[in-house]
């Protein structure tokens, strides 16, 4: 210990008031405070695609007839328990009795077909109406039973309702949600300042298990310093999703803090335009498998943090098969295939880049690797604005970097007008059998023959599975390690003190 | 005078009248549709529509100008695409850090440079003279995003006095949010500093080459007594000029400094707005920033002709 | 110019402190930009990610990057990025901006004012805001931090020589040339022009240097220069989340800036001493 001078001792007084007093405030820690990178733009989760609107509400404040938990299982929660007819056609929900919204009205069965009815709607805003597109009707049987009926069977269904974007809201606070959500939840809204925190309070007439925690501050801090700065200094207990893997070797060595790797739906790939010269080639799209090196990107881009992946799925799924050697890093063997396919010297192509660092780093890495087989890279940087417009919509690009963190989305590539523009009769009609397979064993089977080809066909290169690298206080327990769904769900969560 | 007045208030309307139809105009041409951008990847094209129709995106351009205009007028600037609140209420939020961080910024430069403008000029030609422009000349070859990012390293990673950044609020007392706000105050002050220092200093030289301090200090007048009485009083046009270009000019300043601190200002504000494609906020800043700078302006030509009257001729 | 008139400018500028100090940096910065153009020490497009944040060796005089670059050719490239940027830039804003001014001056009435407001209509749109709007609608580059840096340079251009062109307007030996039949763009290239030229060259040496400041500033924002290219401000937004664990990262840059910056702030300086002979007791 070094002299303290007078001041310092008066500013160590006043420091210790502070935390005496924040301390009597939260002194049975039934607090959370948990930072966060984005802010959301509001925080209706049946009405926008931002992932920074589940993260704070699912689970807390907004309720499912399902809910999916951080190993990806299926699980009651407004729908205490269902049945499925023989048919897979016929879904009866039983629903959770003596619920209540937050503002008091009650919760039935009206509710229910009120807010799948409007999900599907024409004028639907949902940015995911596709889960609802199987629907043929919701009907309510008496105040606690809703029955589904569906056009088609669709193994997905249950999970399908346990999506953000499927929570149940109240006909009458519907359109308010998005600046004063009302769930079920047990948490309720409080407070939102704009640019700095979300404060959720406490449902007292909540109708299930009420979770230790009482209140919980989302703190929106974009900047990793910040971050940093912010954890050190007991600002945020918590960062689900830590944003400077560059900076979490100094967490790891502190013990003060746990460290948790876990894994996201995130599937990273640099997307081909599959109908563009000269990718439509098999042997180019080859040739670029061969030449990424995806332990590099990941060091570099990620330091350190993530899978490698050879396909598009998640390698903690129980129906992953490692693909990751179909095409191994082998330049030579890039440039024998960029030869036979006519362009001996290489081509020149465009590689449009979103804001997140994983697809701005790892994009220029990417062009250096192709640079060595002579593939010249520009790199375009976009915002998320163009790249919905430019990339997305409209199919103007080469290659491109994003991250697909829709959990189970394989079956983007059966869809003919999908951005990268691949299309595979045989990959299809595996999907199609996948969708109307009930079987486990079956459907994983199916699951790995849809792997093998898309990773066969090169379609994409399949850089890695994102990371969710969680940082927080060593005595906070519960938080989700792993994010099957984008949430950060606070019902399990607890201190250990 | 009447007249003058006259012609340079119907010249700031017009220019105000051209800023928001070139506004409006180049955010008509900006690509990426908002509607897009609100419901992700997943969206499917009837569900877009319906929201285009929502926040009226299909109206025709001259009734969106129209309407716009006419809001303004009338105090309403409309609903926010992304937060779903008034874009009113959205930049007064932001205003409340934006507005004191410049003012914190300005007043620091001002209470450092005009004082060491006026020593250097009282020391012309001497050490202390010599050394301030020195350190003036540096101030003004350091970029302040750079400074920023130098103040971090030092007083938040090294000596952790400062959090490297984010805006503590107002509400959680006065000393907080101010502590939040220093480290970028003193970083947009530097280079204002540095220019308002040379302003100050030459100026006052310029003032004590005059005839009538000559004849003043024939008449007896002491040297400092010149310089305080005259010459600073008769330089201080200019530097009030100077100040209130360069506080016009710090309400856009503060977009990079804001980003180097991440603080929720105004810059930050439109930053994120033009990227989430929320026009209706982007418009009104972009409008409320050429509004300001056009109003001081024209505030400087007026003064300018009622504190001499010799310009009245010229216009 | 005859002879004794250079000579006597030759021993000024030997005199003249803030002149030498700047023209070397200057030199220094202009010729390492140039070198970097043929040679680097290491490529700048090609990673090494095995050795990346490395510290200062033998090998890579000032380390490496957090893609395992080599700092000092990236610093080399860098510089020549900034002057390009800038130096179009100033063409740009000298090239709009002069002949508005010299216009306006020549014609009083209505074009003048005219000329005038847009002055301050341009005005009304600092830099950044220009190039943030530019870059939203055609996306961030190169091209469009020059067109930024380029508009913002227009109104400050046309200000100096309006300013400048007026006096000599009012001199007798202009009027002798509008009697001697001359029209008005001979009069002002030939005569206007050539007698403003020292103001203009003073105030392009200063818009140059705030021209790499902004230059900076744009690509510390994404806005300016893209990967690969090499530029400072780009370095400096990179090496901010580095800064705990590779500080030296954000300080090369950001030296370089200064030193750029300072080296033409007091060339400019020097040659207003010398060339201006007005303004050379006040300095």
């Amino acid at each position: 210990m070094k002299i303290i001078n007078k001041m310092h001792t008066k500013i160590l007084l006043i420091c210790c008031s502070i935390l005496i007093i924040s301390g009597a405030a939260f002194a049975s820690k039934k607090h959370l405070t948990m930072g966060m990178v984005l802010e959301p733009p509001h925080l209706d989760p049946t009405a926008g695609a931002a992932a920074a609107i589940d993260e704070i509400v699912y689970a807390n404040v907004f309720e499912g007839l399902t809910r999916i938990n951080q190993n990806a299982e299926v699980l009651p929660a407004l729908a205490e328990s269902w049945s499925i007819s023989r048919n897979g056609l016929k879904y009866t929900f039983k629903l959770q009795k003596g619920v209540k919204f937050h503002d008091g009205s009650i919760f039935d069965s009206n509710d229910v077909v009120f807010s799948l009815n409007r999900a599907r709607s024409e004028k639907s805003t949902n940015a995911q109406k596709s889960l609802f597109s199987s629907i043929k009707e919701v009907m309510a049987q008496g105040t606690n039973t809703v029955i589904v009926t569906l056009k088609n069977p669709t193994g997905n269904f249950l999970f399908n309702m346990g999506w953000g974007d499927a929570v149940i809201v109240d006909s009458s606070s519907a359109n308010s949600n998005k600046s004063n959500p009302i769930g079920t939840g047990p948490f309720t809204f409080k407070r939102w300042v704009k640019g700095d925190r979300i404060e959720l309070g406490e449902n007292k007439s909540y109708w299930g298990q009420k979770p230790a925690l009482k209140t919980a501050t989302f703190k929106i801090i974009p900047d990793p310093a910040a971050a940093v700065a912010a954890l050190m200094a007991g600002d945020a207990d918590a960062f689900a999703n830590f944003p400077a893997p560059e900076m979490a070797s100094q967490f790891q060595s502190d013990s003060r803090f746990t460290v948790k790797v876990g894994s996201t739906e995130g599937e990273t790939i640099l997307s081909t335009n599959n109908k563009q010269k000269p990718f439509n080639d098999l042997r180019v799209r080859q040739a670029i498998a061969h030449a990424l090196n995806s332990k590099e990107i990941i060091d570099g881009a990620m330091f350190g943090f993530g899978t490698p992946i050879g396909s598009h799925f998640a390698p903690h799924h129980a129906a992953y098969i490692n693909l990751t050697g179909t095409y191994p890093h082998n330049i030579n063997k890039a440039k024998k295939l960029l030869t036979e396919a006519g362009l001996p010297d290489g081509f020149s192509a465009t590689l449009k880049l979103p804001p997140p660092s994983y697809a701005r780093r790892g994009g220029e890495i990417v062009a250096s690797q192709l640079r060595k087989v002579g593939i010249k890279l520009e790199i375009i940087p976009v915002e998320w604005a163009q790249w919905l417009d430019q990339v997305f919509k409209n199919k103007d690009f080469d290659l491109t970097i994003v991250s697909h963190t829709e959990p189970m989305d394989i079956g983007i590539y059966t869809r003919p007008k999908y951005y990268f523009q691949y299309q595979n009769p045989s990959f299809n009609s595996i999907i199609e059998e996948l969708n109307v397979t009930s079987s486990t064993k079956k459907r994983y089977a199916l699951m790995g023959a849809a792997q093998a080809i898309l990773s066969k066909d090169a379609v994409n290169g399949f850089l890695f599975q994102l990371a969710k690298l969680g940082i927080w206080n060593k005595n906070v327990i519960g938080l989700w390690e792993n994010s099957p769904v984008q949430a950060n769900d606070l019902t399990g969560v607890s201190w250990k003190k | 005078m009447t007249i003058f007045l006259v012609k340079r208030f119907f010249v700031f309307v017009i220019t105000l009248f051209v800023a928001s139809l070139v506004i409006f105009f180049l955010l008509e041409i900006l690509p990426g549709d908002p509607a897009s951008i609100i419901l992700g990847i997943g969206a499917q094209d009837d569900t877009l529509a319906a929201l285009r129709l929502e926040m009226g995106l299909n109206l025709p351009a001259p009734e969106r100008y129209y309407s716009w205009i006419k809001g303004i007028l009338y105090g309403n600037f409309g609903k926010s695409y992304t937060y779903d609140i008034p874009v009113y209420s959205l930049i007064i939020e932001r205003l409340s850090l934006s507005i004191p961080l410049a003012l914190l910024a300005i007043s620091l430069s001002t209470f450092l440079a005009i004082p060491l403008g006026v020593f250097a000029a009282a020391n012309h030609k001497r050490i202390a003279d010599t050394s301030i422009m020195g350190f003036s000349q540096l101030g003004l070859a350091v970029p302040n995003f750079w400074f920023a990012i130098l103040l971090i390293l030092f007083f938040s990673v090294k000596l952790g006095w400062f959090s490297a950044g984010g805006f503590a609020g107002w509400e959680t007392g006065f000393g907080a949010g101010l502590k939040s706000l220093t480290l970028p105050a003193i970083s947009l002050a530097l280079p204002q500093a540095a220019i308002l220092a040379r302003v100050t200093r030459s100026a006052v030289l310029e003032n004590m080459d005059k005839d009538y301090i000559r004849t003043a200090r024939a008449k007896g007048l002491s040297k400092k007594a010149a310089l305080w009485r005259h010459a600073v009083r008769n330089a201080l046009i200019p530097v009030v000029t100077i100040l209130g270009l360069q506080l016009s000019f710090l309400l856009a300043g503060t977009i990079i400094i804001e980003n180097v601190f991440y603080l929720p200002g105004l810059g930050r504000l439109l930053f994120q707005s033009i990227s989430q494609r929320d026009l209706v906020v982007v418009k009104n800043i972009v409008m409320l920033l050429a509004a300001t700078v056009v109003t001081i302006n024209f505030l400087v030509d007026i003064i300018y002709v009622i504190i001499d009257p010799r310009l009245r001729d010229n216009s | 110019m005859n002879y004794s008139i250079l000579k006597n400018l030759w021993k000024q500028s030997l005199n003249n402190r803030s002149f030498l100090l700047g023209i070397v940096l200057s030199l220094i910065m202009i010729l390492t930009g140039l070198i970097s153009i043929f040679w680097t020490p290491f490529p700048v497009e090609i990673f090494d990610i095995s050795h990346k944040l490395e510290g200062p060796s033998a090998k890579h005089w000032l380390g490496t990057d957090h893609f395992g670059r080599d700092m000092t050719s990236m610093l080399m490239a860098g510089a020549w990025n900034s002057m390009l940027v800038s130096l179009f830039a100033i063409s740009l804003g000298a090239g709009i901006g002069i002949p508005l001014g010299v216009f306006a001056a020549g014609k009083s009435g209505w074009v003048e004012e005219l000329v005038m407001r847009f002055n301050d209509f341009a005005f009304a749109f600092p830099a950044l805001l220009t190039a943030v709007m530019i870059s939203a609608i055609y996306g961030p580059g190169i091209i469009n931090s020059v067109i930024a840096i380029g508009i913002f340079n227009i109104p400050v251009f046309a200000r100096i020589s309006r300013g400048s062109a007026l006096v000599i307007y009012k001199l007798e030996f202009i009027l002798a040339a509008r009697i001697s039949g001359k029209n008005e763009f001979q009069i002002a290239f030939e005569h206007i022009l050539p007698n403003i030229l020292s103001v203009l060259i003073i105030q392009s040496t200063i818009q140059f240097a705030l021209g790499i400041l902004a230059e900076a500033g744009l690509s510390y924002l994404g806005l300016g220069t893209q990967p690969p290219q090499p530029s400072w401000g780009k370095m400096l937004s990179e090496a901010q989340t580095m800064m705990f664990i590779a500080p030296q990262m954000a300080i090369l840059p950001g030296i370089a800036i200064v030193l750029t910056v300072l080296g033409l702030n007091l060339l400019g300086d020097g040659l207003r001493d010398i060339l201006d002979p007005r303004l050379r007791d006040k300095n």
